[in-house]
């Protein structure tokens, strides 16, 4: 009986300590982990704002000596794409004109779809949310010759409307299989009260579905965008010499060298290129994880 | 009077499943007519064809002397309280009392006094500005009622509405139903599967099985006299006793003698039966079989019994005994000296008794 109780607190404080050393190992290793990840964007930072003198005599993984925003004003406005030299501006301008009314048809169009499979079933309404399903796990590859000749019969080939109505078609079943499976975890009798109280089809969307999807828009927005503005194969398939996205001016300026290779510039543009998407995730990433697990949880 | 909702040979498929046949019930204004029935047995799909929230398969719906078979919800004048509430999650609770008639179009100073008048009359006035989600499930239960009372219809529809309440606050809400009903004199169909929500609240039941109509009528009616062996079983609780017997015509009357495992067999008399069939169902309540010495009457009965089994439940003591190799409740008071295994002489109420054929179960009495 003594034995026990002079034992208990030294058991308790031997468990103790090898909870806090495995605590220790676990954030030790997290971190070992997060630094690893966070590697390539150190150099790529370190290198955008070193000048080439640099880049050649000092060491790759080194802070810069002399920090110089050059490469970055050279990626944004000076960089050349084959033979022109506007840098990255102009592309990236193409991006935002094309990303988001691609983004934003989509989602509306993934919302109703969404409301319509999950909320007002009709006759194959499975089925074709099933072909909407399939739909997502074509490889791009595949449409890129029929989405060719379609663009040109509609006389929208090489335009940014042209590249909009690509992404908008190519991600309505995504965005339909996010919205139908928020939409599914909601009670039908919502839609029969509605019903009962007069509203109509649009009606029940805007006043009572609409209101409820906050979480699932932001996933929908944060996953076209990315998928959208990251684009390069549509980009660089159904784009002119205008109409370029940024990604695929990226690719051309790291491609179009004059001689010397100019990796800061290069990392600069491509830190520009990537910032949007960056950018998206900060500000709502909170709500994408919210977003991804509603529904799985209900309260 | 004008029948304010009449069903005539209403029929409902999904596929080739035919969920409800040939009903055909008709209710007067001022009504409260419940569906009852074990799950599955169609009254919930009865009560949304009635709102036009299912399209039917065949026959009619009248509401208010009008064919509405065809007429979409909301042109029905009609309220629907869900079992789920339905309660638009991201409104106000005066939003979702008011946004039917923001739909219709009602003016602002309208929907205020109504709204205003609905609140009062089901004590939510602090909780207008609260989000369903903040609200109790008996508030919420409130909340739901007002969305349907502050349309003043011809009908209101409840679609088991106390059935995500605990036991306590059903009962409470159930004697407000039924308040409410007297007070505004509405008409009401109410579906539920509790067959004492049912006898409680109604003016009329029907009972469902399989979406045929079982039995319709006043609830002491399906009480005291159940069609078939199918509502006899389902309403009341306990229920009826329901018991093998031979009968044999005897003067007047009927003898009827009731098999008994190491015993004489039970031997009744009922003056009163004839025509009966060799083999019947015996069908006798639990409150219809006494104590000997406890109810009088010139169709009591009374016979020594083995007693099995003594549940004392506070108010009434309830004993079993084993006739025709079925167990018999019989409903005892509270102070009987009954102990189990012992002989106990027995009143059985004969003028309370149904008798069913075995086989189809049809009422012969």
């Amino acid at each position: 009986m003594t034995d026990m109780t002079l034992s208990a607190p030294a058991r308790a404080a031997s468990r103790n300590w090898t909870r806090i050393a495995l605590r220790w190992l676990l954030f030790t290793l997290l971190g070992l982990f997060a630094l690893f990840y966070l590697m390539p964007l150190f150099v790529m930072v370190t290198t955008s704002l070193k000048s080439l003198e640099e880049i050649r005599t000092g060491s790759l993984v080194a802070f810069p000596r002399e920090v110089t925003f050059e490469a970055w004003r050279t990626a944004w406005s000076g960089a050349c794409t084959g033979i022109q030299c506007e840098g990255l501006r102009p592309y990236f301008w193409n991006s935002v004109i094309l990303a988001i009314p691609a983004v934003a048809i989509s989602t509306i169009l993934g919302a109703i779809n969404g409301y319509v499979i999950a909320q007002w079933k009709f006759k194959g309404a499975n089925l074709i949310f099933s072909l909407m399903l399939f739909g997502c796990f074509i490889p791009f590859q595949v449409v890129l010759l029929p989405m060719a000749r379609m663009l040109g019969m509609m006389g929208i080939a090489g335009t940014i409307p042209g590249l909009i109505f690509v992404h908008v078609i190519y991600g309505i079943g995504f965005t339909t299989l996010f919205f139908r499976n928020y939409y599914v975890s909601i009670p039908q009798e919502l839609v029969k009260a509605a019903k009962v109280d007069g509203a109509g089809f649009f009606r029940i969307f805007w006043s009572i579905f609409l209101p409820l999807s906050l979480p699932i828009v932001v996933v929908t927005v944060i996953w076209q965008f990315t998928q959208i503005w990251n684009d390069f194969l549509f980009g660089v398939s159904f784009s002119q010499a205008g109409t370029q996205p940024v990604t695929v001016a990226l690719n051309n300026i790291v491609n179009s060298t004059t001689g010397v290779k100019e990796y800061n510039v290069d990392m600069a543009a491509a830190i520009i290129a990537a910032l949007p998407t960056l950018l998206v995730y900060v500000v709502a990433g909170k709500y994408f994880i919210r977003g991804l697990t509603a529904g799985s949880v209900k309260g | 009077m004008a029948h304010i909702l009449d069903i005539r040979n209403l029929y409902k498929n999904y596929g080739s499943t035919e969920i409800l046949k040939d009903i055909n019930v008709a209710i007067e204004p001022g009504d409260f007519l419940v569906l009852v029935g074990p799950s599955g047995c169609g009254k919930s799909t009865l009560l949304n064809c009635i709102a036009g929230l299912e399209p039917t398969s065949g026959g009619t719906i009248d509401i208010g002397g009008r064919d509405m078979t065809e007429v979409s919800p909301k042109d029905r004048d009609i309220a629907m309280v869900f079992q789920s509430y339905a309660l638009y999650p991201t409104m106000s609770v005066a939003k979702n009392i008011t946004f039917g008639m923001k739909v219709r179009g009602v003016d602002q100073a309208t929907q205020e006094q109504k709204l205003q008048e609905v609140a009062q009359q089901l004590q939510i006035e602090p909780l207008l500005n609260r989000r369903p989600g903040q609200l109790s499930g008996g508030q919420r239960q409130r909340v739901a009622m007002g969305r349907a009372l502050v349309r003043d219809p011809k009908l209101f529809l409840f679609d088991e509405p106390l059935s995500n309440l605990d036991a306590k606050l059903r009962v409470e809400m159930r004697t407000e139903i039924k308040k409410l009903h007297q007070n505004l004199n509405a008409t009401m169909v109410y579906v539920t599967h509790d067959q004492i929500e049912a006898m409680t609240l109604a003016t009329k039941i029907v009972v469902l099985k399989s979406g045929i109509v079982q039995q319709i009528g006043s609830p002491a009616e399906i009480y005291n006299k159940p069609a078939n062996l199918f509502v006899a079983d389902f309403m009341g609780s306990p229920a009826m006793n329901l018991i093998p017997a031979r009968t044999k015509a005897n003067g007047k009357g009927t003898r009827i003698e009731i098999e008994r495992a190491g015993a004489a067999p039970l031997v009744l008399i009922d003056a009163h039966a004839k025509d009966l069939p060799e083999d019947v169902i015996l069908g006798l309540r639990p409150e219809d079989i006494a104590e000997a010495g406890f109810r009088a009457g010139e169709d009591v009965q009374e016979a020594d019994c083995l007693i099995d089994m003594v549940e004392p439940a506070g108010a009434d003591t309830y004993v079993v005994s084993q006739l025709g190799g079925k167990h018999v409740t019989a409903r005892l008071h509270a102070e009987t000296s009954a102990q189990s295994g012992e002989m106990l002489p027995l009143a059985f109420d004969l003028s309370k008794v149904s008798y069913f054929v075995p086989e189809s179960g049809e009422r012969l009495n």
